[in-house]
């Protein structure tokens, strides 16, 4: 690639993310209750309905359940308050700019092109989900627990169907979806109650203090479907801290918290956490349990909530397929000079409609979102070193921007690395982003040092 | 205006979780119990953009 095309790449990444290159100044910051409303918006989706239905299936205890949840989001709200709120506010910077100026515009381009990939697969999953409800009048038969692949022709016609209109809808812009989405989240929340309520009798409960035996006895009660593998307490807790993993100790989200007026307002993840991944799982989970095992997020939400369930399903669904796609046109435009944001969304619109025909993404989607979350974590290693360490141990922080490096080789190789020693590690990938995570920290560190000590001695000489 | 908004958007929240603890008390039958669920969200959809904040 010559000189000329390489600078033209990177003026083509800048300009994608040009109108939010300057921190955040003091008058757009937004208060409290704006970060409560948008988390709790955020992580109260259409994936509840398929999380909380495979904890069932891979045979979690209630006692498991609900301390590790407890613990597990806990966990969760402090590294979004401890680990991502703190540099938000610090340096009020999009993620996008902050990885250019660390790790230089090549590997905050390649970063961009396996987020997006992420985004389009999280949007399959959210297009299935709300193809199990459109497909309810029709008596199209669900994809089961076992299937991988598409398993009847009515199946692929409905989710193409529900795929063109997402695709079109983010084509035209999310911004009134993602308005939409806002005003759904009080009525879904209490959808996901109502209907988790309603199929207690069918399972024997007819009264609160009846809850506590059924849940032991018949809605988590250990027994593992066959096929699953046992999910313990430790399962629970790693999957709902990691469940994010990319968002709160991987830094995704100092994009929005750079508007917060304090850090502490990273703690406000905690509605999210607590009525999107407490709640909403819980109330999934009963569902589950009452439909035999079916987890079909339509069907299992016509039965507790009739009509309003179904539709609770769609719009779950839609709502957060949208701004998911449209982000990840986004992300992939500058991969694809010339061409329209429009056209763009359209091709990942394609790819991740493909995606959604096989029912494997949501049937295997713990682990889905496991390894998404996995693979972009280690940026926010390499920030969290480049931020907090580098000072302390004399290094210089934001190398690429003061040095004008394209692709930083320390963070590539801390990125690369400490994936292919975790995935080598014969652990559960539930379990692997907490030692994924110091091995970039020290990776980085380490190799930075030696760069920069390199650099030093080579301007000395010079 | 406002205020009446308000008020139609709590009815149809109130109307989309209540009637589901009567259903667990056997005090409902499950198709009174989702037709009040579709009033409910007839209700919060008609009422809830006109006072929820855009930003």
């Amino acid at each position: 690639m010559s000189a000329e095309e390489t600078s033209k790449l990177a003026e083509r990444l800048d300009a994608l993310y040009e109108f939010d290159r300057e921190p955040v100044t003091g008058d757009k910051l937004h208060g409290v209750w704006s970060f409560l409303g948008m988390y709790a918006g955020e992580h109260v989706a259409g994936t509840e309905f398929i999380i909380g239905p495979l904890f069932v299936v891979h045979g979690v205890t209630a006692s498991d359940l609900f301390l590790g949840l407890i613990v597990g989001n806990l966990l969760a709200v402090l590294s979004w308050a401890f680990v991502c709120a703190p540099i938000a506010v610090k340096t009020r910077l999009t993620l996008y700019w902050h990885l250019r100026s660390i790790c230089g515009p090549y590997l905050t381009y390649l970063y961009s092109i396996v987020n997006a990939l992420g985004f389009c697969m999280l949007a399959g999953s959210m297009i299935s989900v709300a193809a199990t409800a459109v497909g309810l009048p029709f008596n199209m038969p669900m994809p089961a627990l076992s299937d991988r692949y598409p398993n009847s022709i009515s199946w692929v016609l409905v989710v193409f169907f529900v795929g063109a209109v997402v695709t079109t809808l983010a084509i035209l812009g999310f911004e009134k979806i993602s308005r939409f989405s806002k005003v759904c989240v009080p009525w879904m929340v209490l959808v996901f109650v109502a209907a988790g309520i309603a199929v207690l009798p069918q399972l024997g409960c007819t009264s609160l203090g009846d809850f506590w035996r059924v849940a032991q006895e018949k809605i988590w009660s250990g027994t593992v479907v066959p096929g699953q593998t046992k999910f313990t307490f430790w399962h629970v807790v790693f999957f709902a801290w990691f469940c994010n993993l990319a968002m709160h100790i991987g830094m995704s989200d100092i994009t929005i918290l750079r508007y917060a007026k304090k850090w502490q307002y990273g703690f406000t993840s905690a509605a999210g956490m607590y009525l999107g991944h407490f709640i909403a799982w819980i109330a999934s989970g009963i569902l589950c349990a009452a439909a035999m095992g079916s987890v079909s997020p339509g069907p299992i939400a016509y039965m507790g909530a009739g009509a309003a369930g179904a539709i609770c399903v769609v719009i779950a669904g839609w709502t957060t397929a949208n701004p998911t796609l449209y982000r990840s046109g986004l992300a992939l435009q500058v991969a694809t000079p010339n061409w329209k944001r429009w056209k763009v969304t359209l091709v990942a619109g394609i790819v991740t409609t493909s995606a959604a025909c096989f029912p494997a993404l949501v049937m295997k989607f713990l682990d889905f979102v496991a390894l998404y979350g996995l693979v972009l974590m280690p940026m926010g290693g390499v920030i969290f070193a480049d931020y907090w360490l580098f000072p302390r141990f004399g290094l210089v922080s934001n190398h690429a921007e003061k040095f004008k490096t394209l692709f930083s080789i320390p963070a590539a190789v801390a990125w690369i690395g400490s994936l292919a020693v975790v995935f080598w590690l014969p652990m559960e990938i539930f379990f692997k982003g907490l030692p994924a995570w110091f091995i970039t920290v020290i990776l980085y560190t380490l190799l930075s040092a030696v760069e920069q000590k390199r650099r030093r001695e080579k301007e000395a000489v010079s | 205006m406002r205020a009446v908004a308000i008020v139609v958007s709590c009815a149809g929240l109130a109307l989309t979780v209540v009637p589901s603890f009567y259903v667990m008390t056997g005090c409902l039958s499950w198709v009174a119990h989702v037709q009040m669920m579709f009033a409910g969200m007839i209700l919060w959809f008609v009422s809830a953009p006109f006072w929820i904040k855009k930003d």
